[in-house]
């Protein structure tokens, strides 16, 4: 498969507090997921919805190596890339519900989360489309001197639109602190990579700008923490935008809608002996790091933290038809 | 009040505003050395620094995304699209993200932007070069649509547009740039979502924006030759609408006849029309007539494109139906 795998977690040098937060971030996220996923099936919540199941550890590990000032945007799958940033999972829920305590008061739904105050600007349901405006943010962070670094999160399939191309273009010409992170599943939709892609190794797209651009082991949450610290200190200096590809599988259908007619079984089974959640357990019990007890606990507080995110949901009032006419205009 | 251009006036406008605000920023294609397609950034770079007025690669798309990015970021961008027929290929981030951040996220943050573009026929620039492609924009709640007819307007909807917290689309007019008029100096601003009524008259409407605007007065000043008095209403913003500006102009009249250059099919003459009648019926005394461009792609040939744009004999002759309909 490729991509740089990290050195093992004894030699990762982050501490156990860190290393166990990571597991509880990735176990969150899948509960999550197939919380929503039933909830969905049962009517409660509706729109598309695009879990992330199997590909926790890229927005794990790649978020972990954010500041608190940098910036967060992201395309539709954005549920995993919210919770690791920190949104709280109550809120998220809310919004799925369509509830006025949603991240986005029950206005943008599944793809459209947003916490401006944990610096996530977005969700972005046009494929592609949120490239520019990461460029853009690029830009204020340079022009204004916040330091700023802005990590824009995409799928495979957006490297196929113009956007993406005019994007690295200009964040190259701009010299802007944006490091792209592309999450390739190998699906866009049912399309596979090499359908839609004239070459198959997807960081060299990158590459023909001149920017910094490397493979990673997206089922692994180490590997992908390590590469973006580095592709952040880069940016942060400097040295204008970086480029990642992760590895990762979609262990689930590309929305709810979706019967999975395009992708073998065996695909998935394959895919599935690396799920990165238990992988990262079994390393983390080999060092040592993590006992039967810790995991125990942990399940317990994650099973907590969805099931009040469920009962907050459900118990959050709708929007009001006033909210229909508001936030239209900021100067009406 | 110094007589100058509405491209002098635009200019005056970004340099104003740029030298009020720090944030205020220009990108966009060709305007540092070319000086903006129709001249209007020339000199802003020497000025005010390539890290404020700075060329963006011919690519729409992230042209307007990288306003949208920005203004989310806190500068408060001016974005120059060269002509409204390429910004087609920035209607995906203008209509789906421009207009949609403010609601969509709950209200979170509103996207102080300008993206200005030039729109319009005329110049013999044929059928993908000369389009009024406005109505589409001004279709979409959440932008703010403006569309300055004369130099002093030009400079206080520019100035205003940029200062507003709203993503703002400010098309200007391929023939107006060399149009002069007297404009104050310093500080002017036109506020955005406000007609003016640019000529009084008691017989008739004429409810126009842009260039239509110039074609307008024209006719009205040939028709009061004939003893029928014109009232020129420019609407100056598409949306916000202002529709009490039009309302209380045809509650006086009791006619009205729309003028604009984009086509006539769910055009702005057809909202003005609705609007009247529900809200005026009872004041008309004669159905409201529409004139605009006629429903053709471009040509280039001069004799056809003169055909097709609407000039001040169309106008008259309108008017002149009206009244034979109606009696005076
Ligand atoms: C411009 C645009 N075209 C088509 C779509 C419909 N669409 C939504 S997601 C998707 C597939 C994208 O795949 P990828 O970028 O690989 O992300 P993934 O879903 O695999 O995470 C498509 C075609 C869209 N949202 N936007
Ligand atoms: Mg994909």
């Amino acid at each position: 498969m490729g991509g740089k795998t990290a050195a093992k977690v004894g030699q990762s040098g982050l501490d156990k507090k860190t290393l166990l937060n990571f597991l509880h971030q990735m176990l969150l996220i899948r509960k999550f997921e197939d919380k929503a996923g039933e909830l969905y099936a049962r009517g409660k919540i509706a729109g598309f919805l695009h879990l992330y199941n199997g590909e926790e550890a890229v927005a794990v590990g790649a978020i972990s190596a954010l500041e608190p000032h940098d910036l967060v945007i992201t395309h539709y799958r954005d549920h995993g890339h919210a919770i690791a940033r920190g949104l709280d999972a109550k809120r998220l829920m809310a919004e799925l519900f369509g509830k006025a305590t949603g991240v986005a008061k029950g206005h943008g739904g599944s793809m459209h989360f947003f916490d401006a105050s944990l610096g996530f600007y977005g969700g972005w349901a046009i494929v592609g489309g949120h490239l520019p405006l990461a460029v853009g943010l690029g830009l204020a962070s340079n022009t204004l001197r916040k330091n700023q670094v802005i990590l824009c999160i995409f799928g495979d399939g957006g490297t196929n639109i113009g956007y993406f191309y005019e994007s690295l273009n200009v964040a190259k010409l701009w010299n802007v602190p944006v490091v792209f992170l592309c999450e390739n599943n190998l699906y866009g939709m049912g399309t596979a990579l090499h359908r839609a892609s004239a070459i198959r190794e997807v960081y060299r797209k990158a590459a023909v700008f001149d920017i910094p651009a490397e493979r990673v082991d997206g089922m692994d949450v180490l590997a992908m923490r390590e590469a973006t610290v580095k592709a952040v200190a880069h940016a942060r200096g400097g040295g204008g935008p970086y480029f990642l590809e992760a590895m990762t599988y979609r262990f689930r259908g590309h929305s709810m809608a979706d019967p999975i007619l395009y992708r073998d079984k065996s695909e998935v089974e394959e895919w599935k002996q690396r799920d990165p959640i238990i992988l990262f357990q079994q390393r983390l019990r080999e060092e040592g790091v993590l006992t039967p007890q810790d995991l125990e606990q942990m399940e317990r507080e994650t099973d907590e933290l969805v099931a009040d995110a469920v009962k907050f949901a459900e118990e959050s009032p709708e929007p009001p038809l006033s909210d229909l006419h508001e936030d239209i205009y900021a100067n009406p | 009040m110094p007589m100058i251009t509405y491209r002098e006036a635009l200019h005056h406008a970004l340099r104003e505003e740029m030298t009020r605000d720090e944030r205020v920023l220009i990108f966009g294609e060709d305007v540092v050395a070319y000086g903006g397609a129709y001249g209007v950034t020339s000199g802003l770079a020497k000025d005010y620094g390539e890290k404020r007025v700075f060329d963006a690669p011919i690519a729409e798309g992230v042209i307007a995304g990288a306003a949208v990015g920005a203004a989310m970021g806190g500068l408060r961008p001016v974005a120059e699209l060269m002509t409204i027929n390429f910004a087609l290929l920035a209607a995906d981030q203008i209509i789906n993200h421009a207009a949609k951040v403010m609601h969509m996220f709950g209200g979170q943050m509103s996207v102080p932007l300008v993206i200005r573009a030039v729109g319009g026929g005329g110049a013999q620039l044929a059928s993908t070069h000369s389009q009024s492609l406005e109505p589409m924009f001004a279709h979409v709640p959440g932008l703010k649509v403006v569309t300055p007819a004369t130099p002093a307007d030009g400079k206080g909807l520019l100035k205003s547009a940029i200062r507003d917290d709203d993503p703002v689309l400010f098309i200007e007019h391929a023939l107006l740039y060399r149009v002069r008029g007297e404009v104050p100096e310093g500080e002017h601003l036109v506020p955005l979502g406000k007609a003016a009524v640019k000529r009084e008259g008691k017989d008739i409407t004429l409810v126009a924006y842009s260039r239509m605007t110039l074609v307008a007065l024209q006719a009205a000043d040939l028709l009061s030759q004939e003893g029928i008095e014109a009232e020129v209403v420019d609407l100056r913003s598409l949306r916000p609408l202002d529709t009490e500006t039009v309302l209380a102009s045809v509650r006086k009249t009791h006619r009205a006849l729309t003028v604009e250059e984009a086509w006539r099919t769910y055009g702005i003459g057809a909202e003005i029309a609705s609007r009247i009648q529900e809200e005026a019926f009872d004041d008309l005394d004669a159905p409201i007539r529409r004139i605009s461009g006629v429903e053709v792609p471009l040509p280039y040939a001069k004799n056809l494109e003169q055909a097709a744009i609407p000039d001040a004999q169309r106008v008259m002759k309108a008017v002149k139906e009206i009244f034979a309909r109606t009696g005076g």
